[in-house]
């Protein structure tokens, strides 16, 4: 999933919201993997839904170094319907890790029985299953099915949507994924994302 | 807009239909920056990237074009800079953004600007240093700010804690700077700038634009011109509008003669320069305050680290049951001395957690010379401050 850039000024007025979602004080969502995987793209995307879709604040932020494509990247959001003052991360709610080095980086923030969504195939070692709730994704492969390896990110957030479906709506997910890929690229990232969805959904069946 | 900017604005400037529309968007500091730069009035953009305020310039050479005004990726900082001083000269408000190290070369230039009362704006996104440092976050050009131009003279410099704050305090910049005639800094952070958040475009006539005064529109005849006369601002013909341009960076006469020297002269043109802002620093800066009732603890901050100070603030009258107030400078310079007296009558213990190691410390120290509050840095180099090391110091400090 790649960026298409700059905001339109007609995107300006006022906003549809989604259905009522539940009040939250602080919630917390961290993405992690390497520079690529569209890890800071997925932070915009939930971000903007939170925010223009949904009616709450959030902040969202990315790992700022000499890092490049390939190197380690990270992006947040902090997600309120107060006033966030302290930007970053705290204790996540969330993390998604794409790389075995961003799950080492970041799990010892993740809090006790948090989310955790990892991609298997990209994981060496795996943490403690019953410390947090994890959730095995194979989005790579997913998205190598569909179209390439761009597309894992929205198999991610797919996948993490039903895990975070109290908070916010499908509806406003998929607009901003709408509004932050390429016009050519939209709809099959919005499979990528439905697909995401449906492998979780199956492996909470078994 | 803050609240106190009064809804007077003629709308001259806001006919573009390439403005942004009223409402909400999602924007990075860097963007924000730059549709407050525009809703302005600036249509001149000439900088040279550096990192972590690339994003400024990057988007710039977007937006500028598309509200037909100009975009030039200049040579280098010092030319940036110079270039503002020719395009503000020109008639035109004139932007350009750059971190540390570009800031350092922009000095010459500021200078001149100050000398030559020329309105412009500058966001330095500050980096760590000295030297090349690092590319993360700081506050370490706060005193550069005000003390890293040559000579005397004063400065004003803000420093926004939000994205909606960057698009904000762009506006009051230009303001401030066409009020003043002055250059004006936006002192922003790699946090502040990097940052994704709820922006809001007020109603653009609800947005409070300041244009220099002409001479033309205080009716004053080209012949009876003084170029460095009349006000404690003098209005300022600009080149092409029939009117003597007198550009000067030397000491100069009201009338802009620089070879009938006195040292009484010399001081008149200066002193002037230094009192047009320092004497109006009550009007000029402006302090955000909570949890002052009865205080004995106060904690002041600014910029990013201020959501961060803000945080432990709560956190320890909630949680520790500490009598801690919060004090945030929005404007850094000129520093209001005599408010600050003022409000921290009866506080015992002052905090100032700072990405520096300790330099608007200064300034609040001098202003309470006399007085016998125990001042204490929080440090922190290259990293926003968590809420817990905060939290941590205020305990160490107050228990």
């Amino acid at each position: 999933m790649e960026s298409s850039g700059f905001i339109e000024s007609e995107k300006g007025d006022g906003y549809e919201r989604g259905d009522e979602v539940s009040h939250i004080e602080r919630y917390e969502i961290r993405i992690a993997g390497f520079g690529g995987q569209g890890v800071v793209t997925i932070g915009r995307i939930l971000g903007e839904a939170f925010t223009l879709y949904e009616g709450k604040n959030s902040v969202n932020t990315q790992s700022y170094g000499p890092e490049s494509r390939g190197g380690a990247c990270k992006s947040e959001v902090v997600v309120s319907d107060g006033e966030i003052r302290y930007p970053n991360v705290r204790k996540a709610d969330v993390l998604i890790a794409l790389s075995q080095v961003a799950l080492e980086a970041y799990i010892a923030d993740l809090k006790e029985g948090g989310i955790l969504l990892l991609d298997p195939n990209s994981i060496k070692n795996m943490p403690d299953r019953h410390k947090y709730q994890v959730y095995e994704v194979p989005a790579l492969e997913i998205a190598h099915d569909i179209g390439g390896a761009r597309f894992q990110n929205s198999v991610a957030l797919g996948a993490l949507y039903p895990q975070i479906a109290h908070i916010i709506n499908e509806s406003s997910l998929l607009r901003a994924i709408s509004e932050n890929v390429p016009v050519e690229t939209v709809e099959i990232n919005i499979e990528a994302f439905k697909r995401g969805m449906s492998y979780v959904k199956r492996d909470e069946g078994k | 807009m803050s609240k106190e900017m009064k809804a007077n604005n003629t709308n001259k400037r806001l006919h573009n239909v390439h403005l942004l529309k009223p409402g909400e968007y999602y924007l990075q500091g860097s963007q924000a920056c730059i549709e407050g730069a525009i809703m302005a009035g600036c249509r001149v953009y000439g900088g040279y990237p550096i990192t972590p305020a690339s994003e400024i310039m990057e988007y710039a050479s977007r937006r500028l074009p598309q509200v037909g005004g100009r975009f030039i990726q200049m040579e280098d900082e010092i030319a940036s800079a110079s270039l503002l001083i020719g395009a503000s000269w020109g008639g035109a408000k004139a932007l350009t953004a750059t971190s540390s190290p570009g800031f350092s070369l922009m000095q010459e230039a500021i200078s001149i600007a100050i000398m030559s009362e020329t309105p412009m704006v500058i966001i330095d996104v500050q980096r760590p240093g000295p030297g090349q440092g690092y590319i993360t976050a700081s506050q370490e050009d706060v005193m550069q700010a005000r003390w890293g131009h040559h000579g005397e003279g004063s400065i004003i410099a803000l420093a926004p804690s939000s994205v909606q704050e960057m698009f904000d305090m762009t506006i009051e910049a230009f303001n401030l700077s066409e009020q003043w005639r002055t250059p004006v800094l936006v002192m922003a952070e790699e946090p502040v700038a990097h940052m994704r958040e709820r922006l809001l475009i007020p109603p653009w006539n609800e947005i409070e634009i300041i244009d220099r005064k002409k001479p033309q529109d205080l009716g004053i005849m080209p012949e009876n011109y003084l170029p460095w006369g009349h006000d404690i601002v003098a209005p300022m013909a600009n080149w092409g509008e029939g009117y003597s341009v007198n550009f000067v960076a030397l000491v100069h006469l009201e009338d802009g003669n620089i070879t009938k020297y006195s040292p009484q002269m010399h001081y008149d043109c200066i002193e002037r320069l230094f009192r047009k802002i320092e004497g109006n620093v009550n009007e000029i800066a402006r302090i955000e305050t909570k949890f002052l009732e009865g205080c004995k603890n106060l904690v002041i901050c600014y910029g990013c680290v201020a959501r961060t100070a803000m945080e432990a603030v709560i956190e320890a009258r909630k949680e520790g049951g500490l009598d801690v107030g919060y004090l945030r400078l929005i404007t850094l310079w000129p520093f209001p001395q005599e408010r600050l007296r003022d409000i921290v009558g009866n506080v015992n213990t002052i905090l100032v957690p700072e990405m520096n190691l300790g330099m608007m410390k200064h300034p609040i120290t001098e202003a309470l010379r006399d007085r016998f509050q125990k001042i204490v840095s929080i440090p922190s180099l290259g990293v926003l401050h968590s809420p817990e090391y905060i939290l941590s110091k205020i305990y160490e400090e107050i228990r």
